[in-house]
């Protein structure tokens, strides 16, 4: 990590009432990287990405974007350069393809029909172009906001367990289409308890524990060959807590 | 029938009455009007309301549940005082004008349109609202699509204002006067046949008022389907 970084977090804590659910010291991610937040559920995964979506404001320390503060509520034209899929995504009661065009037409750019038409196409969702997005099934929502994600051309994308509902076929649509983006420079943060999805798409891993980052670093190095005796125990499968 | 002294055959000739049509026209004007500018002002409030939390909105929302509940005739009392000759509004001239009754009427209708768009904005998910947020809407856009993802319960919310105010009496008979080509609305000449036994006309002006609320109805549903597509 040569240039300066994406996204810089400095002794961040995130409280709910008097809950502690997110206290990192020190994280990076670099521009155009790909950075797997490993952990189980209820880490602080959501937490974080929410912070890096500027859905929320630290409770406490320092959260910089290109280089910019971005404790309170950045302008709108630097939120448009970052996007979340979440993990129960909302679709709004349109059309599918009404669905993929919003990022668009908030951004006042024209939807092309054949750009659309692409991303349809490319995650199994032609069929459905105008069948109403909210009569379809979780797998269905899941792989339509992603492509509503992508349609707008992201230069951040946020992706928190963006495989869960899927079935192996469809795991791997939506894997080629974030390795396709990651070889155009998208910097992704995705956050996921799946190691080997982390191995085969991440250039770091960080491993976050109650909200803590245990560990990270190359994804190489974090899943193979991890220092932390609680990441080991992580990744061999063990209830860490 | 013939007891009552109506038939079928009285009812037809009832609808061939010239003033039927004047009456039809000015009780679509007046509710028209009236809902036009009870959901340009109710929808927004309601919605913003909706959107924002903010102190006293527990008294805020109080008095917009009672207002929904306001008997119309109350409403035509305090209006027909404010038109009054004493009255501080006096001067304009409006009473026993259709002006008056559409005055009325749109205060009828507003809180049930606010009160009711209110509560369909605040029902749409909180997560709704983070979503359309890291799409990249702005607050506008984001406020935009929020009521939108309501809009079933906002149709529902004109809807309901419409069928209050086109079927209220108390109000558009105080301020308006039911004077003879001039502000007599359906209610109000329903009230006068069946007083003066003309039960035909009565009954006839009584069909006609269902025909216009379904209509009506009718239209403002195709509408909530076409926002539904975009």
């Amino acid at each position: 990590m040569t240039a300066a970084p994406l996204y810089r977090l400095e002794s961040v804590r995130q409280q709910y009432g008097g809950r502690v659910v997110l206290d990192i010291d020190r994280l990076e991610i670099g521009r155009g990287e790909t950075l797997a937040v490993l952990g189980p559920s209820g880490s602080g995964k959501s937490t974080l990405l929410r912070l890096l979506q500027f859905l929320e404001r630290p409770s406490a320390g320092r959260l910089w974007f290109d280089g910019q503060p971005a404790e309170s509520e950045p302008p709108v034209d630097v939120r448009r350069r970052v996007t979340t899929v979440f993990q129960r995504p909302f679709v709004l009661t349109r059309s599918v393809r009404a669905n993929l065009a919003f990022g668009l037409r908030v951004r006042g750019r024209a939807d092309r029909p054949a750009d659309i038409d692409r991303l349809l196409d490319a995650l199994g969702l032609a069929a459905l172009a105008h069948a109403p997005a909210h009569s379809l099934s979780g797998g269905e929502v899941q792989r339509v906001a992603l492509a509503r994600a992508l349609a707008f051309d992201p230069e951040v994308l946020l992706l928190d367990e963006p495989t869960a509902n899927l079935d192996p076929r469809n795991v791997r649509l939506v894997e080629d289409l974030i390795r396709d983006r990651r070889a155009r420079g998208v910097t992704i943060v995705l956050a996921t308890h799946q190691i080997f999805q982390a191995r085969r798409l991440a250039d770091r891993a960080a491993l976050l524990l109650d909200g803590q980052v245990v560990e990270a670093g190359p994804a190489a190095q974090v899943l193979d060959h991890a220092a932390d005796p609680r990441t080991r125990a992580f990744l061999s499968g063990d209830m860490v807590y | 029938m013939r007891e009552s002294g109506t038939d079928v055959s009285d009812l037809l000739t009832e609808f061939r009455r010239p003033e039927l049509l004047q009456i039809v026209a000015l009780t679509l004007r007046v509710s028209g009007v009236a809902l036009v500018l009870a959901t340009v002002s109710g929808v927004p409030i309601g919605a913003l309301l909706g959107l924002v939390r903010f102190r006293g909105q527990r008294l805020v929302t109080l008095l917009l549940y009672t207002g929904m509940g306001l008997p119309p005739v109350v409403v035509g009392l305090f209006v027909y005082l404010g038109l009054s000759n004493s009255g501080p509004f006096g001067s304009l001239g409006w009473l026993f004008t259709p002006t008056a009754m559409i005055v009325a009427q749109a205060i009828i209708a507003f809180p049930l349109v606010a009160g009711l768009t209110m509560t369909a904005v605040a029902g749409v998910d909180r997560a709704v609202r983070q979503q359309v947020f890291a799409l990249g809407a702005s607050r506008w856009q984001s406020a935009w699509t929020v009521v939108l993802e309501a809009r079933v319960g906002v149709t529902a919310a004109i809807v309901a204002a419409f069928g209050g105010i086109i079927s209220e009496v108390g109000a558009v008979m105080l301020v308006g006067g039911n004077i003879d080509g001039q502000t007599r609305v359906l209610t109000t000449a329903i009230v006068l046949y069946t007083r003066q036994g003309e039960f035909a006309l009565a009954i006839a002006l009584g069909l006609v008022l269902i025909a216009v609320a379904f209509g009506a109805n009718v239209m403002l549903l195709r509408l909530q389907g076409r926002l539904g597509d975009r």
